[in-house]
């Protein structure tokens, strides 16, 4: 990486290296400013006492003063015998009681149907409006796109009230229904994206060697916009994994979810148990961001070598 | 001849063909399309009616809706005014018990106090004349204040939500009076979340331009490394960051804790850094950062270094060169990303809400507050569809100027 090696040319006056590294110090400040808050809460959650800062001994690195209870706490709190030693017993106690397990199969119901309904009405709509001869294609984008746009709070307000009238509101449906929507817009956008580079010949070369369109759908095109169709989907997964205000308006508290408990956390009782869980969602949120990063190197090769 | 027929034939063909191509395309669309005008075009259109259309008094009592349309605002109330009144309300709780208290609720929104007055009436056997027994209730109802407010409440139509969401109230007569002075909170609201939106979007663009610099003039290794730092917080819970924020900012936070320790502030001096303006705004800075930062980076990435080189070999300094040649060149990117931000920023719920405390809270916050607390689902509906009138105009902004389609995120 260079960085700090500056590559200026040699003509370059005083004036100008100088302000070469003060560029290059304000960068990091900004960087430190984006990373920071994200880091901070790794070392936090590992704090023995339940503050939100650093004690004394955390930064003499006494290791007293670093506990893993936080962690713990995630799968005792609402246990019936926490006390318990680790058996099989404890771990059932733990999975059908502890709140944030509760939360966590919520989120992940609600966020695996979401996606799966996000990512199938998304990606084929994304085929339709990259066709050439798709009618109103601006208009009918600029709605698909709105739920992105259009503030949370409107959105849940206008889904809590029509909801209650058709008896969708407080179930699983409902909530379902509602994270699919936020999510659609990421799929549609990244899906289109995608379908922006697939040479369309390819279709054509499909089906003069006899392929029907469905079969060259899922033989020919499907494939090639895989990585565009994964990242449109992860992008779904973790709008609906992240989204609080649509469960605030809509479910019921036996639906709550891992951001809903987080938001009950943040305003009721502060305790380090959601710097662990919010650790533990940064390490995910940089698995995602990794294996994203690896779909995408994928599809540029993929675009390098289109004999392959 | 048969070559013209030809030519009328094949084009038909084409046209049908055309046809055909433009349904099978529009068929892949409508299942999206269906169910975003189900599960979102419908309940935002729904909860716009509930701004101004409620037939809960209209329906349930028709007869006085009439009465006090034809009633010229004059004490005493004609004995037909009472009499419909009487009869109906009570016809309402024979229907439905709960239907009285809701229907005075709306008028004590009106008219504070009616509550207590209506519910007698309900719940008292009365005889004509109507009007002498409800003043033997209450000598309120001798009053032209509460019919007023029936009167305010009664047609199914009605905009006084929207005049209430910019402070001022209806009266029967027509007219507008200034909300008096603790509830006039909206249209302060609005502009705070206005200068808030403003400021946000200022601050993402100062730090977002030189991120979008140096990530598009980086050779793409070491760009890439440094788009995960940029893409890892914008991949990240909003909660979470939310919470970290909470961590550093807060009285006894990360940030006051080592500017004690390096003996910048002294212990009892710490500055207030949470549940404020402040906290809103670094939160939502952090935030919105990266939507700033994406599409200036695609805007970067393609401006050719000539250009400025050009410029440097015809004389021109440093600065003049990025001022005259580069900085121009990065406007589609940075309008791009100054109008996206800036319309999220206006919706915000989230951060305002857990780290905003008293000073920092926006324009959603109200609506959720009238959503939840005061339960005034028709102003809530209304100060919402202000909102979004004006989120949707600045969508519709964006889509002129750069296209829905060229968003990206990653």
């Amino acid at each position: 990486m260079n960085f700090l090696r500056p590559n200026l040319p040699v003509y370059a006056s005083k004036l100008e290296i100088t302000w070469y590294y003060v560029f290059r110090a304000i960068c990091v400040a900004i960087f430190i400013f984006l990373l920071a808050p994200v880091l901070v809460i790794i070392p936090l959650s590992f704090n023995a006492e339940s503050f939100f800062s650093f004690t004394s001994g955390m930064l003499k690195l006494d290791p007293a003063a670093y506990s893993l209870k936080w962690y713990l706490d995630i799968f005792t709190n609402g246990m019936a015998a926490p006390e318990a030693t680790l058996s099989l017993s404890w771990l059932a106690d733990s999975w059908a009681r502890s709140q944030w397990m509760l939360a966590l199969k919520n989120s992940i119901i609600v966020g695996v149907f979401a996606t799966l309904l996000a990512t199938t009405l998304g990606t084929l709509a994304a085929v339709g409006l990259s066709r050439p001869d798709m009618p109103f294609r601006g208009p009918i984008m600029g709605m698909l796109i709105s739920p992105m746009i259009v503030p949370i709070v409107i959105t849940a307000t206008g889904m809590f009230f029509f909801f209650s009238k058709v008896g969708l509101a407080q179930t699983y449906i409902g909530l379902i229904m509602a994270h699919a929507l936020l999510g659609t817009p990421f799929v549609v956008i990244t899906v289109t994206a995608t379908l922006s580079s697939f040479d369309r010949s390819l279709m054509r070369a499909a089906a003069n060697l006899g392929a029907n369109p469905v079969t060259s759908f899922f033989k020919v095109q499907m494939p090639l916009i895989m990585p565009g169709v994964i990242s449109g989907g992860l992008f779904a997964f973790v709008t609906s994994f992240d989204e609080v205000v649509v469960v605030l308006f809509l479910a019921e508290p036996e639906q709550r979810t891992i951001p809903r408990q987080m938001w009950s956390g943040l305003r009721e009782q502060v305790s380090p148990t959601i710097l662990a869980v919010a650790t533990i969602l940064v390490i995910l949120s940089f698995i995602l961001l990794s294996s994203l990063e690896i779909s995408r190197r994928r599809l540029e090769k993929m675009k390098l070598e289109p004999s392959t | 001849m048969s070559l013209a027929m030809d030519r009328e034939a094949l084009t038909a063909r084409l046209v049908k063909a055309e046809r055909r191509g433009k349904i099978r395309a529009f068929l892949l669309v409508a299942p999206l399309l269906a169910f975003v005008v189900l599960s979102f075009v419908i309940p935002i259109v729904n909860l716009v009616t509930q701004a101004f259309y409620g037939d809960l008094v209209s329906s349930t009592m028709p007869k006085i809706t009439v009465e006090l349309a034809k009633w010229n605002g004059k004490m005493p109330a004609p004995e037909s005014l009472c009499e419909a009144f009487v009869t109906e309300y009570k016809a309402a709780k024979a229907k439905d018990p709960a239907l009285p208290t809701r229907i005075a609720t709306l008028v004590n929104r009106e008219f504070s106090g009616s509550l207590s007055k209506m519910r007698p009436v309900a719940n008292n056997e009365l005889s004509a004349p109507y009007c002498d027994a409800l003043a033997e209730l209450n000598e309120e109802w001798t009053k032209p204040e509460i019919w007023n407010a029936l009167k305010l409440v009664s047609p199914s139509v009605s905009p006084r939500f929207f005049i209430q969401s910019v402070d001022y109230r209806l009266n029967a007569d027509g007219s507008i009076r200034h909300e008096n002075e603790e509830n006039s909170i909206h249209l302060a609201l609005f502009g705070r979340t206005l200068m808030v939106a403003a400021a946000v979007t200022l601050f993402c663009a100062l730090l977002g331009f030189p991120i979008g610099f140096l990530l598009a003039h980086l050779p793409t290794r070491a760009s890439n490394l440094l788009m995960i730092i940029v893409l890892l917080p914008f991949w990240t819970s909003l909660l979470v960051r939310t919470t970290a924020w909470i961590a550093l900012l807060q009285q006894n936070g990360v940030i006051n804790d080592t500017l004690v320790a390096l003996g910048l502030i002294s212990d009892d001096q710490r500055p207030v850094m949470m549940y404020n303006m402040f906290a809103t705004l670094v939160a939502m800075t952090h935030v919105l950062l990266p939507f700033m930062i994406l599409p200036l980076y695609s805007v970067m990435t393609g401006i050719k270094p000539n250009f400025v080189r050009a410029a440097r070999s015809l004389g021109a300094t440093p600065l003049t060169a990025f001022w005259r040649v580069y900085f121009p060149l990065t406007i589609p990117g940075l309008s791009a990303g100054c109008l996206l931000v800036f319309i999220l920023a206006i919706g915000y719920y989230i951060t305002p809400a857990l780290v905003g405390g008293q000073s920092g809270q926006l324009i959603s916050n109200i609506i959720a507050f009238h959503m939840q607390k005061t339960l005034n689902w028709p102003l809530a509906s209304a100060i919402g569809t202000l909102l979004l009138a004006g989120v949707l105009l600045l969508y519709w902004l964006y889509n002129r100027l750069v296209g829905v389609d060229k968003m990206k995120f990653a």
